[in-house]
């Protein structure tokens, strides 16, 4: 037999891992565009976290339909890349099922459970693609999954639909030639699943059954190797990226706001307090929070590149669903679509950072942060810990500290509590007035 | 029979006392009209129960919370770093407070600036006072069998997981506590965090509060029972601008308490 296949399957695999390695660096040279941040800390948290978030998909099952069918899909995905290394060792073998004889009637029950999770994953993309384009839930209608978001998100459904018929097709078409003593298939127990769709293929020859076979086999394993780079170019990356997304989750309470050191050493010389170390030369501060995607810290850009926009957040924020501008997953896609533009340019020996576009102003308006309640729903939503809260108060800090663009409103705000130490007009020396009518009163 | 004591920190400093807790009055606690009835209220349980306390009166500045989240890191710190060396002067250990936006405040971002306290909120310290016996229940008046649902402030739910106990406080009345659809973690803002009280809201095609308060009458609650100086403007203007305020009244957690124990 000809060792050309493997050749080829040598061939394909090289070309998959180049390109695999070339968009894995250029994603983590995007996500370090963000600013250093320790965030690992309370390890034994993290990792308990990670485990219940992204591994045990904790949060997804706040809403339990959608929940059951990713559950599926997921777990489809991780059973299913099992038998993805059965595939590789034949590809470079040149074997047929070359882990059968040693599994022997496992081998059986594993190869059912397999056709089991692909019919649920197919069933499950089937229901998906309904949700989405039939009975159009609205969080997945929003204006910022018009165009290749929405084709994204139908793309791998259907990617995923046509692998798991190749899978279904490649058993019907091998136990059929199995069955005819045809070399080198031989027979297994029977499968069930693919067992309902082999009528289809009975009244074919021989030749046309091993061409079936052959090309749902190397159509599998192929399609596979091309949707693993697809998914670098894809929200999809969440299925990677929720595990770290998850790991550097902020483990503070949700209310708490990140100190700004570099303004309490200013502060403290206002108020006339000693600082505790006015030898050291301030360190560099650049900019007041945040204005482009450099501003941000790391894990808000690693949090942008792990959104798969499922849209729960924007679904449940109060300002969206008031017909607000605000979007908490445009915020995330406008991230990434920003990391994207400096990233790509930076490749093409262009300016990067410096194209004379921000993210505040080119991506975000001032009117979607304005008009944020910081009340934590969209933090709360996400089924993996993604925090636009984060990046909406540093784009805030940034109009008040460096523009002084704040709405009119609160810099009357401001100058109120800059003259009277209370958000309204009023005289501080009136504070206590509230004591004087209970003061009065008999205590019953 | 004596008058309810109001005592400040600067007094009982001045008689070297030093009071179990401070209580944190907060701006809207201290000048907003309608609000002012829940410091007073407060401030007689806290007499009734005997609790040793005091208030920082004229000395209290706003903790800086809307400042912050308008973007302003510099005035809120400036506010922040005062309040600390008044409350650090004072050698304050505790705090109460009503407002959850305060509690957050001096909680979770004081400690980085050099404050350091035990911060409650009022309704985990009325809780409290429930269930070690401190107050007499009437288990009658006004509330008495009534319908009564809880909005979740959004800086005591999501934002520090205070779920519980203003429902214990309820629950410990005689009335009946119904949910909302949309209730703790998954809580509705009244729409006045992140600095959105000091300002008109973006255009849109409703306001947050209004979205809320029809979700909240459709309990069929006769009160609406908040723990937010904020949630508490932003919910009595909702009923009233759903022409409501003659039959559903919207009251602070510690209003409840102070009419169920007759003060």
């Amino acid at each position: 037999m000809s060792s050309l296949p493997q050749v080829v399957f040598v061939l394909i695999l090289g070309v998959t891992g180049f390109f695999l390695f070339k968009r894995v660096k250029f994603l983590q040279r995007n996500i370090r565009l963000g600013k250093a941040a320790t965030q690992n800390d309370q390890q034994a948290d993290r990792w308990k976290t990670m485990a219940l978030v992204a591994f045990g998909q904790q949060k997804m099952f706040k809403r339990w339909v959608p929940a059951l069918l990713h559950a599926l899909l997921y777990v489809g995905f991780l059973v299913i890349n099992l038998e993805v290394l059965e595939f590789v060792l034949d590809g470079l073998l040149g074997t047929h099922r070359v882990l059968a004889p040693f599994l022997g009637g496992v081998y059986t029950v594993a190869i059912t459970v397999f056709e089991f999770l692909a019919v649920g994953v197919l069933l499950s993309c089937v229901a998906l693609l309904i949700r989405r384009h039939v009975l159009k839930v609205e969080r997945f209608t929003k204006p910022e999954l018009k165009g290749w978001p929405a084709l994204d998100a139908t793309l791998i459904l259907v990617i995923e639909i046509v692998l798991m018929s190749a899978i279904l097709t490649m058993n019907a078409s091998d136990q059929l030639l199995a069955a005819r003593e045809v070399a080198p298939y031989f027979v297994l127990g029977p499968l069930f699943f693919s067992g309902l769709v082999q009528p289809i293929f009975e009244g074919f020859s021989t030749e046309s059954l091993v061409l079936l076979e052959r090309f749902a086999w190397w159509f599998h394993i192929v399609g596979i190797l091309v949707f693993a780079v697809y998914v670098t170019y894809s929200k999809h990356l969440h299925i990677f990226l929720a595990f770290p997304n998850t790991w550097y989750s902020n483990l503070k309470p949700k209310g708490e706001m990140v100190n700004m050191p570099e303004v309490t050493q200013e502060v403290n010389m206002m108020l006339g307090i000693p600082t505790e170390s006015p030898s050291e030369p301030p360190a560099e501060i650049g900019r007041f929070g945040a204005k482009d995607i450099n501003d941000l810290s790391w894990v808000n850009v690693l949090n942008a590149y792990s959104c798969t926009e499922c849209g729960r957040c924007t679904s449940e924020c109060p300002a969206n669903l008031t017909g607000k501008k605000l979007s908490p997953r445009k915020i995330m896609m406008d991230v990434r679509d920003r990391a994207e533009e400096v990233g790509n340019s930076l490749d093409a020996g262009g300016p990067g950072l410096a194209d004379g576009k921000s993210l505040l102003g080119d991506y975000i308006s001032k009117e979607e942060i304005n008009a944020c309640t910081s009340c934590n729903a969209c933090v709360e939503a996400c089924p993996i810990n993604i925090d636009p809260l984060s990046i909406i108060l540093q784009m805030r800090r940034y109009v008040a500290m460096e523009e002084s663009g704040s709405p009119a409103q609160w810099n009357s705000m401001f100058q109120n509590m800059e003259t009277s130490f209370s958000p309204w007009k009023f005289s501080s020396s009136d504070r206590f007035n509230w004591s004087e009518k209970v003061k009065e009163e008999e205590m019953k | 029979m004596s008058t309810y004591q109001v005592p400040t920190m600067a007094e009982m400093a001045a008689n070297s006392q030093t009071p179990e807790v401070l209580f944190w009055v907060g701006c809207a606690g201290s000048f907003d009209e309608r609000y002012k009835a829940v410091t007073q209220a407060f401030v007689k349980i806290l007499n009734k129960v005997g609790m040793s306390f005091a208030v920082l009166g004229p000395e209290e500045a706003c903790t800086g919370d809307p400042a912050r989240r308008a973007g302003n890191e510099f005035l809120f710190q400036m506010q922040a770093v005062a309040n600390i060396q008044v409350m650090n002067a004072y050698e304050v250990k505790k705090v109460v407070t009503a407002c959850p936006h305060c509690f957050n405040t001096i909680k979770n971002e004081y400690p980085a600036l050099g404050g350091n306290y035990e911060v409650i909120h009022h309704s985990e310290f009325l809780q409290q006072l429930i269930n070690e016996g401190k107050v007499t229940l009437q288990g009658g008046g006004e509330f008495k069998g009534k319908k009564i649902t809880f909005h979740d402030s959004c800086y005591l739910g999501r934002a520090n997981g205070v779920y519980e106990a203003p429902r214990e406080v309820i629950k410990a009345l005689d009335v009946e506590l119904v949910e909302m659809k949309r209730c703790r973690t998954k809580g509705l803002c009244c729409g006045a965090g992140g600095a959105q009280m000091f300002k008109e809201p973006e255009p849109g095609k409703k306001d947050i509060n209004i979205e809320r308060t029809e979700e909240a009458l459709a309990t069929g609650a006769s009160t609406i029972a908040v723990g937010c100086p904020f949630c508490l403007t932003m919910m009595t203007d909702g009923v009233k601008n759903k022409n409501r305020e003659a039959d559903v009244q919207v009251v602070d957690l510690a209003e409840l308490l102070a009419k169920d124990m007759g003060i």
